[in-house]
């Protein structure tokens, strides 16, 4: 085997291995937020691993290329998945307050529950 | 003459729109620049975006150090929330804290809550635009050093955004040493603290 | 691409994606279940790299590109429009209660048409009050 060889099998053992720990996250944090922590790591350093991997062991520029635009897309586009979601978690009461250290969001949505004039929320 | 300026400001776009399609296709040929250039630029006039406005000066120093930490960010905050989700016990204690970002672009702003985002550990709950103020969701906060340490680490993560792609009146307005003074001494250190 | 790596790294996928399916059957509420289908679509591009890599099958990548493109386009859908729901709604129904849901909305929806109906021939006796079969 080749060092390329080597170097895309160590890249698709990680990011698989990545996979299932996220599953395993997933299954086993208690609240969507943290969930949603775990959901994040296949997406980014999972996907940029097994993109590496692959483009090593096809071997073509061409193709190269046409990866790194797969990992640019899921960095363009995951971030705003992820915000949609935590966002409407958050308004919808999914998150768990008893595990919050500290909630500096409630705190300013209640201060600006009580001013007078309330800022538009967009 | 507000025409060419609008016209000239799109061009970014089209180049990018037009690089899009010849990766895709994967062999660098006239035809498929060609093509590429015309999509792009029909893609730009028919369908319009709300203009974004990109006042800045790329810096190349400064988009180094703004990948390479961003890909250590994310190797470590990884391994960090695999151990936590490998590991028996308790579950991890978060926190919701408002960061209060230095520079008003929105742009600067969304590029540092995608990459905020895009770091296992953070997520972006809310972002308020009026005071450019974010609002992060913190996996663990023993292990991402208090909350101090959380907020500190999205600020740093601005700082770096800010010296790659800010003009200079922006990084004197947020407050930041001139790019100059950075190169002079301690170049590494400067930017990365 | 040595078969031991196709092996060991199709069965991880597998057992993510297994898993995945629980946390989806789990829930509990609708933002949970969208998180773990985007974790699926993970696993799925994962796996065909690894298939295309095995097979030497360059078409795939094309595949990759379409779903790292469109994978966020559900969970953006849902998260626009997810709505606070009961904590009993989160759950998939046993099947005695698919049942009984199923009685109700049959009943009504034979309520719905017949009174619909009845409606129609009214507004046609109405229309032509000589004839006398409407239709």
């Amino acid at each position: 085997m080749s060092v390329l060889d080597w170097f895309a099998s160590i890249c698709f053992f990680l990011g698989c291995a990545l996979n299932l720990i996220a599953a395993i996250g997933a299954l086993r944090f208690p609240d969507l937020l943290s969930r949603m922590h775990a959901a994040t790591k296949p997406q980014v350093l999972g996907l940029m691993l097994v993109m590496a991997g692959l483009a090593a062991s096809l071997g073509s520029s061409q193709l190269t290329w046409k990866l790194t635009i797969v990992v640019l897309f899921q960095f363009m586009t995951a971030p705003v998945s992820a915000h949609m979601v935590g966002r409407s978690g958050y308004r919808t009461g999914k998150v768990r307050e008893d595990l919050l250290v500290i909630d500096e969001l409630t705190e300013d949505l209640d201060r600006a529950k009580s001013t007078p004039i309330p800022p538009s929320s967009s | 003459m507000a025409e060419r300026v609008k016209f000239w400001t799109r061009w970014p776009m089209v180049l990018w729109l037009a690089a899009v399609w010849v990766l895709l296709w994967g062999d660098l040929t006239v035809a498929n620049v060609v093509v590429g250039l015309v999509l792009a630029v029909l893609l730009v006039t028919l369908l319009r975006m709300p203009k974004v406005g990109f006042e800045g000066r790329p810096w190349l120093p400064g988009i180094v150090v703004l990948v390479v930490w961003f890909l250590g960010d994310v190797v470590m905050a990884s391994v960090q929330v695999a151990k936590k989700a490998l590991s028996p016990g308790e579950p991890p204690h978060g926190a919701v804290i408002r960061v209060r970002l230095r520079s008003h672009s929105d742009l600067f702003l969304t590029i540092t809550a995608q990459l905020c985002s895009l770091v296992p550990g953070s997520i972006i709950v809310e972002a308020h635009r009026l005071t450019g103020t974010l609002y992060v969701h913190v996996f663990d906060v023993a292990e991402a050093g208090g909350i101090d340490g959380a907020r500190d680490h999205c600020l740093k993560v601005e700082r770096r955004v800010l010296y790659a792609f800010a003009t200079d009146e922006a990084l004197a307005e947020a407050g930041l040493p001139p790019r100059r003074r950075l190169l002079r001494r301690r170049p590494a250190a400067e930017v990365t603290r | 691409m040595s078969p031991v790596v196709l092996w060991v790294g199709g069965l991880m996928l597998a057992a993510a994606a297994i898993i995945i399916v629980v946390r989806i059957e789990r829930g509990p509420s609708m933002l949970d279940r969208t998180i773990a289908l985007d974790m699926l679509v993970g696993v799925v591009i994962a796996a065909l790299a690894l298939w295309s890599a095995a097979a030497e099958r360059t078409d795939l990548v094309n595949v990759l590109v379409v779903l790292s493109l469109v994978g966020f386009v559900g969970s953006v859908t849902l998260a626009r429009f997810v709505a606070v729901e009961p904590e009993d709604e989160g759950r998939i129904l046993t099947p005695e209660e698919v049942r009984a849901h199923d009685g109700r909305m049959r009943a009504s929806l034979a309520k719905e048409s017949k009174r619909r109906v009845g409606g129609r021939e009214d507004a046609m006796r109405r229309a032509y009050p000589e004839s006398e079969d409407p239709r």
